[in-house]
């Protein structure tokens, strides 16, 4: 039982004076992967009955290289400012909403990492 | 986590049924969300038959009908009977929304009626709406100024400015948006909600206000301001059709403007 004020309930520790950086970023990245999705199909509608060396080539060369690594980072950051939202709104529990919200977020740098290095490895390494 | 079903004492069961009180040809069922904390029971939904031949158009009349001459203990919020105070806000066929300005007509077959939604209910009715009314309280919504006021006369704001007000001032503060909004459900205690929220706007966007920046400050918080997914069941449920969803849009667009 808690006899505090409605209101000192409501002011609780204050603004966070944060969130306006994470609600633009989602706005950005949600802006820039409408034409990066678009390429994207139309390459690999275009690929349809490439071999494998065709589909090498195509990917190490610098405009797919690019694109594709900024579409991974695009992505992956979108997702996971989404998936905090998500967390955020439905999980309540406030050590398993850290804890999800850290995995999320590890685990969203660690598939962008292994994404650009293999575009990395294809377009330099062959 | 968020909790979807209702705990077991709060699930509703199958109440009363109430025959109209003189009887009559044109008779609706009226399905009334029931609950007395005192008496220790469930929830339970109870049937009232009215007559609509002998009944005033709106839902609030025949609730007011009821009470007066089938069901004494029917408890409910009225006041203005014309859309003014925001009393009988109640959830009417699905949508919040206030009884007195709710046409019984608009309803097709039976009207079912219950408290708004996701609040605390004090009986029947009456939710209880204690810390939406303390967040309305934290956003001061008050004219805060440094410059004096003029002796002589009120502050004065040009038309333009003044038009700026409109679709804000109407608000009534039913609080139909914010039971309404799912965010608000899951994250009341954090959210401020799309009625304390419009309410804010309505301050930001007065021309004679001199704390924006410090009305922003204390709403730029990821749940106070961010929770809002602009879902629009705000917008949609608003009795005096405002957009509460518009005034949270501008809000953001007044933080990033500022960045």
């Amino acid at each position: 039982m808690s006899l505090r004020t409605p209101l000192g309930r409501v002011r609780g520790l204050g603004s966070a004076k944060d969130g306006v950086a994470h609600w633009w970023a989602q706005r950005i990245t949600a802006v820039a992967l409408i034409p990066l999705l678009l390429w994207l199909v139309a390459s690999l509608v275009a690929s349809a009955g490439m071999d494998h060396a065709a589909v090498k080539a195509w990917l190490s060369s610098p405009v797919s290289a690019t694109l594709m690594i900024l579409l991974i980072a695009a992505g992956f950051h979108h997702a996971q400012l989404g998936l905090q939202v998500v967390i955020e709104d439905y999980v309540h529990t406030e050590w398993l909403k850290i804890a999800s919200i850290t995995a999320v977020k590890l685990a969203a740098v660690a598939l962008a990492v292994s994404g650009v290095f293999s575009i990395l490895k294809i377009a330099f390494g062959g | 986590m968020a909790e979807f079903t209702l705990p077991a004492n709060s699930k509703v069961r199958k109440g009363k049924t109430h025959a109209a009180a003189t009887g009559g040809k044109n008779i609706r069922k009226f399905h009334v969300y029931r609950w007395d904390q005192d008496s220790g029971e469930n929830p339970r939904t109870d049937t009232y038959e009215v007559d609509l031949d002998d009944c005033g158009p709106m839902v609030l009349d025949a609730l007011i009908k009821i009470k007066d001459e089938v069901d004494a203990t029917l408890t409910f919020r009225r006041s203005c009977r014309e859309g003014v105070c925001g009393s009988c806000a109640m959830n009417i066929d699905g949508t919040n929304s206030l009884a007195c300005t709710s046409f019984i007509d608009e309803v097709k077959g039976d009207v079912k009626i219950n408290p708004l939604p996701h609040m605390p209910v004090i009986k029947d009715l009456v939710p209880d709406l204690t810390n939406a009314y303390a967040q309305y309280t934290s956003s001061q919504p008050w004219l805060k100024s440094e410059s004096a006021p003029p002796p002589d006369k009120e502050r004065l704001q040009s038309p333009e400015e003044r038009a700026k007000l409109d679709g804000l001032w109407e608000c009534v503060l039913c609080f139909c948006c914010s039971t309404s909004c799912p965010s608000y459900w899951w994250n009341g205690d954090r959210y401020l909600g799309p009625a304390t929220l419009l309410q804010s706007y309505r301050w930001l966007a007065d021309s004679r206000d001199e704390h924006t920046g410090e009305r922003l400050d204390a709403l730029e918080d990821p749940f106070r301001l961010y929770r809002c997914h602009t879902i629009m069941n705000c917008t949609n449920t608003c009795p005096k059709h405002l957009n509460p969803g518009k005034a949270i849009g501008e809000i953001k667009k007044m933080m990033v403007e500022r960045r």
